[in-house]
């Protein structure tokens, strides 16, 4: 059972924003940088699919610079054998499309029985480079599973649509399926196996002819606020009290 | 900028995100086409024959629900012949299974959860959030003459007033499905349905831990209102799905909703944004719920529940 997973390393803005010069971007400064969460539920999921199995191996993708291995690194440690790294600095900012170009030749080769992408990343929810790389390697593909059972030649998935209503799919194996959050519950890496995930072999490698790129950010911003907000000021029992007084008024 | 609307339906309903597309397909100016792709197109041509839309293409094909491969075949052979500059479909769970394939295949621009549009010299400019709809972008596609947009629900108001499209049936071949339907499952019902309640308390990720989600549905209790949640408390199984508000919850309009600990996600908001009045609190003045809140309170939610308890 060889399944390869597709993560990110992905940032999060805290407080303050400021962009880069040319304002196609936030300053890295003020990124805090994670193994994004949908990932994390998709390692999970290909972790179980290598332990049910009793052997096979789970294989790390991410597109991204030498500080995008942090994100690899938590995948290794919860239990990923080992991780290919795949960058360029045509891929800066690169679009969903364009990364499931990068990501296709690399997975193509690996020739896994199963591919496993988060639903979307958190920093620029596209939901997309899923679906495009199913379309780029020509295997079928699901997206937003929270149910994954394996038979033979194919698999039973929950495909979750709005409102919660469930599409149980058949789908031909090999595929490429998109998880989603609560399909699992991805496991806690060990300090003992972040410590070994370190010497785990990350390979690195140069993308093949990327084309051009499906869309390309001209610029930054922080929205307008509108109307936004009427602030409460004071301390807690000040706002718990203008709560009390809000609800009885609106409830009427 | 003649565009291509791609008609949604589930279970025998068209889902409401289709008129919304038409209204964006028609802020471009240029002639919108529909097309509905079903077992029997007829079930929905006229709900969709709205003010504004220049034709209707009927594909019938065998499926009596969304399969990806179906409606990725469908589109590429209407794209073909129909040489749109946008294709518009909804950034629903359907959509994602197949436009990025269709972008990626056809070598098109490509944005998703898109919420604007418009036309600039000529070229398409969209825009959409990035780093937790606490940054908005512009998206440019230079380049491309065709575009494949994902537009986000809610964010256009569905087109109306009778239309007078005609019906064009478009045949193709049968596609080799390689993901079928079998059958759905229903959400649970749960003990509440929290969208008929008038005031709604709302708990996030900010709760911390499941032991204290107890002290919140005291406080709901206290209060007169039903608890409900965002999707990580479901996820975390702490709380059933029935009470979950969002895109993949359920769409809530309460007299009052008031929001603890939750940041906003764009998923979430869809659920609960055309809420009477929103009063939210959070410690990140930042987070995007405030953007949508009525009333605000950058504060800790358990000092403030604490402060509410007394009151109720």
């Amino acid at each position: 059972m060889k399944v390869v997973v597709c993560v990110k390393q992905v940032g999060s803005l805290g407080d303050e924003v400021e962009f880069t010069d040319d304002e196609r971007d936030v300053d890295p400064d003020y990124l805090d940088y994670a193994l994004n969460e949908w990932d994390s539920f998709a390692t999970e999921e290909a972790l179980r699919l290598r332990e049910a199995a009793g052997d096979g191996e789970v294989v790390a993708l991410t597109v991204g610079d030498e500080d995008a291995e942090d994100a690899m690194r938590r995948a290794l440690a919860m239990g990923a054998d080992r991780g290919i790294r795949i960058w360029s600095e045509d891929l800066a900012g690169a679009d969903p499309i364009t990364i499931a170009r990068a990501l296709a030749e690399v997975v193509g080769a690996e020739s896994p029985d199963l591919v496993l992408c988060g639903v979307q990343s958190s920093d620029a929810v596209q939901a997309a480079t899923g679906a495009a790389l199913a379309e780029l390697l020509d295997l079928p593909r699901v997206a937003v599973v929270t149910k994954l059972e394996l038979g033979d030649g194919s698999a039973t998935v929950h495909r979750e649509l709005e409102g919660g209503l469930v599409d149980v799919v058949e789908v031909d194996t090999p595929a490429v399926l998109t998880i989603q959050t609560g399909i699992n519950e991805p496991r806690y890496a060990t300090l003992r196996a972040i410590k070994q995930a370190e010497q785990k072999e990350i390979e690195v490698r140069e993308p093949g002819e990327l084309g051009a790129p499906a869309a390309r950010v001209r610029r930054m911003f922080v929205p307008p606020k509108g109307e936004g907000a009427e602030m409460l000021d004071g301390d807690a029992a000040a706002i718990a009290a203008r709560i009390k007084e809000l609800v009885a008024e609106k409830m009427q | 900028m003649k565009a291509l609307v791609i008609a949604e339906h589930v279970r025998g309903e068209l889902r409401p995100v289709t008129l919304e597309l038409i209204s964006a397909a028609k802020s471009l100016g240029g002639p919108v086409e529909v097309a509905v792709i079903a077992k029997d197109p007829s079930a929905f041509t006229d709900a969709v024959n709205v003010d504004g839309v220049h034709e209707i293409l009927a594909v019938a094909v065998e499926q009596d629900e969304f399969e990806n491969d179906v409606y990725q075949g469908a589109v590429e052979q209407l794209i073909a012949e129909r040489s749109p500059q946008v294709v518009l479909l909804g950034f629903t769970v359907g959509s994602m299974g197949y436009g990025p394939a269709l972008s990626a295949k056809l070598g098109t621009g490509f944005a998703s959860d898109v919420f604007a549009v418009r036309e600039e010299g000529g070229a398409l400019v969209a825009e959409r959030s990035f780093y937790g709809a606490k940054v908005n972008g512009e998206v440019e596609f230079p380049g491309h003459d065709r575009v494949v947009l994902l537009i986000r629900p809610t964010a256009w108001q569905p087109a109306e007033g009778a239309g007078s499209a005609g019906v064009t049936e478009v045949s193709v071949p049968p596609a080799a499905s390689r993901a079928r339907h079998k059958d759905w499952v229903e959400v649970q019902a749960g003990d509440v349905d929290i969208t008929t309640a008038d005031f709604l308390l709302s708990v996030g990720r900010g709760i911390g831990d499941k032991e204290n989600l107890e002290q919140f549905q005291e406080l709901a209790e206290a209060m007169g209102a039903t608890l409900s949640s965002s999707r990580p408390l479901v996820d975390a199984g702490w709380i059933p799905n029935a009470r979950q508000v969002g895109q993949s919850g359920k769409t809530v309009k309460p007299k009052v909703y008031l929001a603890l600990g939750i940041s906003g996600a764009v998923q979430h908001l869809a659920g609960m944004k055309t809420s009477g009045t929103i009063i939210a609190v959070n410690t990140d003045p930042e987070a995007a719920i405030f953007n949508v809140a009525h009333y605000g309170a950058v504060a800790d939610l358990f000092e403030v529940a604490e402060e509410l308890e007394k009151l109720f």
